[in-house]
């Protein structure tokens, strides 16, 4: 567990020596800001709907990006060696690479408390669908998360990486609006995969022990299958 | 210490390791040699447990790599080619992350960092991302975060690659150094290298070892020919050609060149006595004044080319 920090702390601290932690949060925060305020003074409503409703289509290219470089640069320079003949696990690699990158989503909400603050300041503001859209939020930001873990360790081109982690975030965040192309019994299948169905749901402030059973388990088969990519590398 | 048994490696259809058996002994610095894709790094990557082998065991004391490979882990140093590391970090940074991961905590830690930046001759540079070293000094932090942990066991895989001439006279004087108590196993295809830093030499060809042994033993493992280069004033080639043939065990005369009046030669012989003493005594007979007469030690390099082409 000791070795999951070290990396962790590694990782974590590396987003912010590159350009990248950078680049990635002041796309997010311009992002948000810009459609959250554009709507807010239209509506009159102290609420925060409009910026989660576009949160998981924000996070299927977020997401992606802060993952694409934690493995496919290391494979491509070479460091994979270095780091895999340390005396360390398959399962600390993928454990703490995973929470370094869920630590920056998390890292990158923060400056977004000022939209609640601000809007509590000018009406009332019900503060129960708030915190539920930020427990969402880390929920669903750890599933795409380790997605794009996923995604990563298939390649060593970060382009490709992003690409790929997007490609099935995208899919998974949109999978639920495409129902009507469904027949009518695959539906209930089809909207359950649906991760914007289920982040709706607890940023309505409901927490329903569905949905964090959804996040958990695309959380945990998109490391399983990061750790099933590792050893069946060498 | 390392008992290697039947190691296989096939990478899909190509087989990078043939069925190669070895041990290593406790101190021993063993040269791994052999020319390009002959399998060097392969076997290395195997040894630190990076590749899983298609066949065959590797035995680390009494640890064996499928079920202790975390312990093998702890025991090893390992620096592979051309020193792969994280770029955007600061040399101190990474070397700190290296002792993290290595368990070593507080002052234990800042004093093995420091030691080791002194051995590696780190202090210029240690506040400078790792990107922007030159590839001496990349190399240099490559080993020191190979030996972080005091390793039991060094593995470096062409360590000395790309340096330049006093760097990589720095570098061998550290395995040296390191050689006298650790056992190391290095790569290369540099022969000098080899003779002037291993006490043992594995040649490998095609994934197959071709020779095993000290660098004295191989050069008498080579065909038992060797060299006697002569230089003689005042000398005709063809009575010369005749007399030092006549002495038994000189196999044939080559004229190297001519300049003015001196003549050169090389005499292949092929004999168990020093033939040097017979042809000297052979030139006093005659009027021939004779400059130069030495024997050229069999090199390495004829041997290693003979055992790595003949197939």
């Amino acid at each position: 567990m000791r070795q999951v920090i070290h990396i962790l702390k590694k990782e974590f601290n590396g987003y912010f020596i590159s350009p990248i932690a950078y680049i990635v949060i002041s796309i997010f925060l311009l992002i948000t800001g810009w459609f959250f305020f554009t709507a807010f003074f239209i509506y009159n409503q102290a609420d925060l709907r409009n910026f989660f409703v576009l949160l998981p289509i924000i996070f299927s290219f977020v997401a992606p990006a802060v993952t694409m470089r934690l493995f496919s640069e290391e494979l491509n320079t070479g460091s994979y060696e270095i780091l895999l003949t340390m005396p360390v696990t398959f399962r600390d690699v993928v454990l703490g690479k995973f929470l370094a990158a869920v630590a920056f989503i998390a890292a990158m909400l923060v400056p977004t408390f000022a939209y609640p603050i601000t809007t509590s300041l000018l009406g009332q503001l019900d503060w129960g669908p708030v915190v539920g859209g930020y427990v969402g939020a880390v929920l669903l930001g750890a599933s795409f998360v380790s997605v794009g873990l996923l995604a990563s360790s298939l390649t060593r081109n970060q382009i490709i990486a992003f690409i790929i982690g997007m490609a099935i975030c995208f899919s998974l965040t949109l999978i639920d609006k495409m129902l009507f192309f469904l027949p009518q019994s695959w539906l209930g299948f089809f909207e359950y995969l649906g991760a914007d169905f289920h982040f709706q749901n607890i940023s309505k402030g409901i927490i329903d022990s569905r949905d964090l059973i959804y996040f958990l388990s695309v959380t945990f088969v998109g490391l399983y299958c990061t750790h099933m990519v590792m050893e069946g590398r060498n | 210490m390392i008992h290697v048994e039947n190691l296989t490696k096939y990478y899909s259809d190509l087989c990078a390791v043939d069925c190669i058996d070895f041990d290593i002994h406790k101190g021993e610095v063993l040269g791994l040699l052999g020319p390009n894709g002959a399998g060097k790094t392969t076997v290395l990557q195997m040894l630190t447990g990076f590749l899983r082998p298609t066949s065959g065991s590797i035995r680390v004391k009494d640890l064996t790599i499928e079920e202790n490979s975390l312990q093998i882990k702890k025991l090893l140093g390992y620096l592979p080619e051309d020193a792969p590391l994280y770029h955007d970090m600061l040399v101190y940074d990474y070397l700190d992350y290296v002792a993290d991961i290595r368990e070593l905590r507080g002052s234990k830690k800042l004093s093995r960092i420091r030691y080791l930046a002194d051995i590696c001759g780190l202090h210029e540079v240690m506040h400078k991302p790792i990107g922007e070293l030159s590839k001496g000094f990349k190399q240099r932090v490559g080993l020191a975060h190979a030996m972080m942990n005091d390793p039991e066991i060094l593995i470096l895989d062409e360590p000395t690659s790309g340096l330049d001439p006093n760097q990589i006279v720095e570098i061998r004087g550290i395995i040296k150094q390191i050689g006298k108590e650790k056992t190391v196993i290095l790569s290369t295809h540099i022969l000098n290298e080899a003779e002037a830093t291993c006490g043992r030499v594995l040649i490998i060809n095609r994934g197959k070892i071709v020779a095993d042994g000290t660098t004295e033993t191989l050069r008498q493992a080579g065909s038992g020919d060797y060299i006697i280069n002569i230089s003689i004033e005042n000398a005709i080639l063809q009575s010369v050609e005749k007399e030092l043939t006549s002495i038994d065990g000189v196999i044939e005369t080559t004229h190297v060149d001519n300049d003015e009046d001196v003549l050169n030669l090389k005499l292949t012989c092929r004999s168990s006595r020093d033939l040097r003493g017979e042809i000297y005594r052979k030139i006093k007979e005659t009027d021939w004044a004779l400059l130069e007469l030495y024997q050229e030690t069999q090199s390495l390099e004829n041997i290693f080319r003979e055992l790595t082409t003949e197939n």
